[in-house]
């Protein structure tokens, strides 16, 4: 068997030379102070890798059209295997990959690695910086959520400042009036077609560079021999890119990216917020008011780029000792500490309380069809505690039976009876009564009805604010006159969609006195608490087309 | 510490210097990074995805119109789960009447998804494209299909006959 294998291995060697390619790259002089400092660019493209395999996989999964986007990542989302997953890793690695690079930037900075001959080798390096940001900048737009589509407004405003070119960069993303398909199909263009294969080129040219001139060295490394890249420091790699790999993976499994409502040009009360790492230019913004803005948009990170790019000519002493590199050290700290600044200040200026109220779409949300009496009935279920002995999340069991296959089996009439006398209609059942009127049984059973295993951990998870709505809708005789999800009585308007037809403000006001905003109306006027209002608004709100 | 020699002992210690526990150590964290992205990669291609929403039941036609053991060629629309839409889209289906129950044929022939046809005076479908004849239970006669033909459930309410999700023939027999 090996004698096999080496024989193919010589036979794939003595026509393509491939062997020997690998053995020459992993065999590279590297000076003897090489260690742990030097793993970030290894790093880099590794991440790059992970990027390119998780974006190609959702692309599979992803329609790139305004129309479909959403829905598809929604898909991605909550129906395809480890899609999660998959969002999970392409999301966090594209934040992990501008912490590596810009680490990598600090490091090669701080050492003076720039210094001739490598100044070229740098300034790749500064365009592959670019193009990270570039990446996360049209990437943000494709999940076409609120997040995105105000993001994007924002960003596309900001290139139009541009002195001299604004109106052009607004022409290339397609922005001249309004984001649409247009933008839309540019920035996917640029993400996953465009940017890519530049990278991918830009990488080869920044690590052929880096073979060329070798790893820089540091002082006293003249003296000393030369070791090899394998396998002590590809070891040293290996180490620090599992670590890194093993942050993201838990990172993706654990901590949930969130999806936000499909994109609503018309939502006035959308406050922008840019990525984290984004977060210092929306800041710095901020300090420039009026005919300066332009200077916080563009010319001050115009002007940054471009001195990020001449470094290597600013300075040209040949000190390389970090400790004696004073200057650059200085550099570092106050760039970190006015980073650190700004960024801190957007975070605290970021409004609170919006987090609360915000539903989350990257979860099911088949509680959205529901009619709003088994909508209710969620709340009846949560008042009386039957979670504490029949939990609905999958993969849970409690004292009492699993009540998502109740449906199946039982009727509502038996349900009722149950409820109000437990042992009496199954003796021997340890259940306490239900202390609730006859139609609030009714609500209850009818909910435990709509229960199944596929929608159970989707239904207990609906927003508290909705469920109280619909205990509101449900008490207050809403369906007496309208319908909502095809349930109830259709003497006034559909209540479907009314987010898309009427202003929060409106229908607030419209319960207080109805003839007054629609002439001729026969719906009463309703005095609800101020925390009812909301509730049913919210609830009401939320409601599909 | 870095000079320490690996401290694994076998009968062939000698020749498992720290080079070859540096080189197992990147073989193993690479493999197993890949096993890692490559799991789930597989799963979210191949395993199919959970759906939410199901297809409805439609209403195909009246049990009225139908002559025992005679195929009834009958064209519904019907809302179809694609993806991440639903889309409304002309179906149809051969539908036999059976003493004991109605049976609603796909209409595609199993063998490459031709559309096959009743011939009346010979009582039994056929697919033009490669002679695949199917009997009026739906049972392979003759010709390249590998299977019976493939089934939608159905159900009668009233008079009506309701067509549900397909079910195809190898799981169904």
């Amino acid at each position: 068997m090996k004698a096999y294998v080496s024989a193919v291995s010589d036979w794939l060697d003595h026509r393509t030379g491939l062997r020997t390619a690998v053995r020459t790259f992993l065999y590279e002089d590297i000076p003897a102070s090489s260690g742990w400092h030097q793993v970030l660019g290894s790093i880099a493209i590794f991440l790059f890798l992970v990027q390119a395999f998780t974006g190609a996989l959702l692309a599979f999964n992803y329609a790139p059209t305004p129309g479909d986007a959403y829905n598809s990542l929604r898909y991605i989302l909550t129906e395809v295997t480890a899609g999660r997953l998959m969002r999970g890793l392409h999301h966090w690695g594209a934040s992990m990959m501008i912490v590596i690079v810009v680490l990598h930037m600090v490091q090669v900075f701080l050492y003076g690695a720039y210094k001739k001959p490598r100044e070229t080798t740098w300034m790749v390096g500064v365009v592959l910086l670019l193009l990270t940001l570039a990446y996360g900048l049209t990437g943000y737009l494709l999940p076409w959520d609120n997040r995105a589509y105000w993001g994007t407004v924002v960003t596309t405003k900001i290139a139009a400042q541009a002195p001299l070119l604004g109106p052009y960069l607004t022409r290339l993303l397609g922005g001249d009036d309004s984001i649409g398909v247009v933008t839309f199909a540019r920035f996917f263009g640029l993400h996953v077609l465009l940017l890519p294969p530049a990278t991918a080129i830009l990488i080869g040219i920044h690590v052929y560079l880096v073979r060329k001139h070798g790893v820089a060295p540091s002082p006293g490394d003249e003296s000393r021999p030369r070791k090899k890249f394998y396998p002590q420091q590809a070891l040293k790699d290996t180490i620090a890119i599992f670590v890194v790999f093993s942050i993201l993976f838990l990172m993706a499994a654990v901590v949930r990216v969130p999806l936000e409502q499909l994109a609503d040009p018309t939502d006035t009360s959308y406050i922008p917020r840019p990525e984290w790492y984004f977060l210092f230019l929306f800041q710095m913004l901020k300090l420039f008011k009026g005919p300066f803005e332009v200077i916080g948009s563009t010319v001050l990170p115009g002007l940054a780029v471009l001195a990020l790019i001449v470094v290597p000519f600013i300075d040209r002493s040949a000190i390389v000792k970090v400790t004696r590199r004073t200057f650059a050290v200085a550099v570092v700290l106050f760039a970190a500490i006015g980073w650190g600044a700004l960024t801190t200040a957007a975070v605290m200026t970021t409004p609170p309380g919006e987090a609360q109220l915000a539903i989350d779409y990257s979860l099911p949300t088949d509680w959205l069809q529901l009619s709003p009496e088994e909508m209710a009935g969620i709340g009846y279920f949560r008042a009386e505690k039957c979670n504490s002995c029949h939990p609905l999340a999958e993969g849970t069991t409690g004292a009492g039976p699993d009540l998502t296959r109740a449906g199946n089996h039982r009727t509502a009439a038996w349900m009722i009876q149950h409820f109000k006398s437990p042992a009496g209609v199954r003796p021997g059942s340890s259940m306490p009564p239900i202390q609730l009127s006859d139609s609030q049984l009714n609500t209850l059973a009818a909910f435990l009805l709509k229960l199944n295993p596929d929608n159970a951990t989707a239904l207990a998870g609906a927003p508290e604010v909705a469920v109280q709505g619909a205990l509101v809708y449900q008490a207050q005789g809403c369906a007496d006159c309208h319908i909502v999800n095809g349930s109830g009585m259709e003497v006034g308007p559909r209540l479907n969609g009314l987010a898309n037809r009427r202003a929060r403000s409106w229908v607030e006001e419209h319960f207080a006195d109805p003839a007054k905003l629609s002439p001729g109306s026969i719906m009463p006027a309703f005095k609800l608490p101020a925390k009812d209002l909301d509730n049913l608004v919210a609830y009401l709100f939320l409601l599909p087309e | 510490m870095d000079d320490k020699p690996a401290t694994i002992t076998s009968d062939r210690s000698p020749h498992l210097t720290r080079r070859r526990l540096s080189v197992a150590t990147i073989h193993g964290i690479w493999a197993a990074m890949i096993a890692a992205l490559g799991a789930p990669a597989i799963a979210y291609l191949l395993i199919p995805s959970r759906a939410r929403r199901r297809n409805d039941w439609v209403e195909a036609a009246d049990v009225t119109q139908l002559i025992p053991a005679v195929p009834l060629e009958v064209a519904f629309r019907r809302n179809r789960v694609d993806g991440w839409r639903v889309v409304s889209e002309k179906s149809t289906a051969w539908i036999v009447k059976f003493p004991e129950d109605i049976v609603a044929y796909a209409p595609q022939c199993t063998h490459l998804g031709c559309a096959y046809h009743w011939d009346s005076r010979q009582t039994h479908f056929v697919c033009p494209c490669h002679n695949s004849v199917f009997s009026v239970d739906g049972k392979v006669q003759e010709g390249p299909a590998p299977r019976p033909l493939d089934r939608y459930q159905t159900r009668i309410e009233g008079s009506k006959v309701l067509i549900g999700p397909l079910v195809t023939s190898s799981r169904a027999v």
